[in-house]
């Protein structure tokens, strides 16, 4: 898939964000806009997992994930973005998306298994988790002699948390190397800015420090430079240390008076407001 | 009375370590981690004979249940040890979010619960456990009395798809359960029928049960004995057909009375059939150092406790 392609899918992905927090007054738009060029690009082309239809024409989830490439939402809030790429990926429908956070939905608030949403793994939202969760299943798969790879995305405020630093310091010590974790390096968090809340200060030598192959995208939310990274981080994996990546994003991208601040981590746009984001944002694929 | 004798005393743990041992050989997806606790959960039969499915994490209890939940979603059964209070407090949301909400056939199997720990004191004594892991939906809790039970409780859960918190103890205690059980998850063990008195026991408390019940025998007392070492699901059926037929209890337990298997034993009376109930089990404090025994006697965990506990809840009759 070409890069035009994947920026197309993009922008359907982020108006389907905005729609989602728009249509129940909730969610956290400002991440989910972040992260939109890094899942798309993982889940429409750097990711191998599995297209084979079953029920419904949808993508045939299988729990395990064996023999595909594996991803953890770590940073669960940012389920918007997460919900919109697995069903503009084939997992479920893209109707379903309307569903977001109201009752009965399987489209909960954080992301969950509970209600059997074919694409997630583990439930996410509580903070701190999801990297642990992803050592295990990089773990299994290597047990397995299974050689593809385990992504996790976490944020940068939840590095604040301490299960996180013991995962940091359990992956090289175990040569995790079919782990690419990435910290999506906004600089926001609900409270202000990460660095007046709880300084993370350098996370490039922390995680040097503890044994990681430290690596950086300057730009996630420039399409070619999360592809070049991407493939780079792969590149780094199977050679006796887990791989991460530093990648700065703006919350918000794509919606201009979204961008560059807190404000917008939790809050859903009144109607206007989503008028103004969605002219922005070309509708590629069609609406849900 | 039925009687019951015992040619051996052994810790429950080492009934959870030889089953590991035995898992090793007859499931190779069982997957062992521990949190630098490996001699006290007597799992390194284990690590020698399959030391690729050991994982050793430091301490770092949050990371290990992490972890046991991602290694379950690659279809291994893992089971993370450590001590019951760093198994459960210690990582309560870990297990919910990660493990109970995410549905992952994850084995927390925990040793040292309770007062007989022992000397560590009070920091390590966990007695609000089973509470906690009783209030947690899709967990399924379980404390066996002796070696061999625990033993079998290992091997069953192994078997079972889905969370389970298999809580065991340190001190050597009497092996008089036999060691060809079947062990069946959610199902009540009849220790012994009688009519006036029903004694409902789990974990190190059994034994402590049926002593009484011999001494009550010869105050002219017949008590139906009970073990409940699954206390959730628990066997609502088998409490309420003793307890209807012998219209009091004791429940015995070495936990907190707030939330453990007494107060899941009165939830089921409430709503069903009204009797009687005395408590045995520590009254909301924290335990202290000391000797198991003297520990046990202290906070009214013993047979003489026990039998103080079926004369007044009779008188209530």
């Amino acid at each position: 898939m070409q890069t035009k392609e994947l920026q197309d899918i993009a922008s359907q992905v982020r108006r389907d964000i905005v729609r989602m927090v728009h249509g129940c007054k909730s969610g956290h738009p400002g991440g989910s806009l972040g992260c939109t060029d890094l899942l798309v690009a993982l889940y429409f082309q750097q990711m191998k997992v599995s297209n084979r239809k079953g029920k419904g024409g949808y993508i045939s989830f299988k729990m395990n994930g064996a023999d595909e490439d594996l991803f953890f939402l770590s940073n669960g809030h940012i389920s918007p973005v997460f919900y919109s790429v697995l069903a503009r990926k084939g997992y479920f429908g893209v109707e379903e998306l309307a569903t977001f956070r109201k009752i009965n939905s399987r489209l909960q608030g954080h992301p969950t298994t509970h209600e059997h949403l074919p694409g997630i793994r583990v439930a996410s939202g509580s903070l701190g988790q999801g990297l642990s969760v992803a050592i295990g299943a990089a773990l299994a798969k290597k047990l397995d002699g299974d050689d593809k790879l385990v992504y996790c995305l976490m944020g940068d405020g939840e590095q604040q948390e301490g299960q996180i630093w013991e995962a940091a310091q359990f992956a090289p010590h175990h040569k995790v190397d079919n782990l690419i974790a990435v910290i999506d390096l906004n600089g926001q968090q609900i409270d202000g800015a990460t660095k007046d809340v709880m300084s993370n200060r350098d996370l490039k030598a922390k995680y040097k420090a503890f044994g990681w192959n430290v690596m950086e995208i300057a730009n996630g939310n420039d399409m070619d430079a999360v592809i070049a990274g991407l493939r780079k981080a792969k590149r780094l994996t199977g050679k006796g240390q887990p791989v991460m990546i530093l990648m700065k994003t703006e919350m918000g991208a794509g919606v201009d008076f979204m961008m560059g601040s807190h404000k917008w981590h939790g809050v859903a746009p009144n109607d206007e407001q989503l008028a103004a984001a969605l002219a922005q944002l070309p509708e590629t694929l069609g609406d849900y | 009375m039925k009687k019951y004798t015992f040619t051996e005393k052994k810790d429950t743990r080492s009934g959870f370590g030889d089953a590991m041992t035995e898992l090793g050989e007859s499931h190779p997806n069982v997957v062992a981690l521990c949190a630098d606790l490996v001699g006290s959960l007597k799992i390194a039969p284990f690590i020698k004979n399959h030391p690729e499915r050991f994982i050793q994490t430091g301490i770092a209890e949050a990371n290990m249940i992490g972890i046991a939940s991602g290694l379950a979603i690659g279809g291994k059964i893992p089971y993370a040890t450590t001590f019951a209070n760093f198994g459960s407090g210690r990582v309560y949301d870990q297990i919910r979010q990660s493990v109970a909400y995410s549905d992952k056939n994850v084995k927390i199997a925990v040793s040292h619960a309770g007062l007989t720990l022992g000397e560590d004191g009070a920091t390590h004594q966990i007695l609000e456990d089973l509470a906690m892991m009783r209030a947690m939906p899709n967990m399924t809790v379980i404390n066996p009395c002796d070696y061999n039970q625990t033993k079998a409780a290992t091997i069953a859960i192994a078997d079972h798809e889905g969370p389970v918190y298999l809580r065991f103890g340190r001190p050597v205690v009497p092996v008089f359960t036999p060691a060809d059980q079947k062990f069946e998850i959610g199902k009540a063990w009849m220790v012994n029928e009688g009519k006036d008195v029903s004694i409902i026991a789990t974990g190190h408390l059994v034994w402590e049960a049926i002593k009484a019940g011999e001494i009550l025998e010869e105050k002219g007392i017949d008590a139906e004995i009970i073990n409940i070492h699954t206390i959730k699901p628990l066997d609502t059926a088998a409490i309420l057909k003793s307890v209807k037929k012998t219209k009091c209890v004791v429940t015995c337990e070495e936990h907190q009375a707030n939330g453990g298997l007494g107060d899941a034993v009165a939830q089921t009376l409430s709503q069903n059939f009204l009797a009687p109930q005395e408590y045995i089990a520590v009254k909301d404090s924290f335990g202290e150092s000391g000797v198991p025994e003297d520990l046990m006697a202290k906070y009214g965990l013993t047979a003489e406790h026990i039998v103080e506990a079926v004369l007044k809840v009779i008188s209530r009759k």
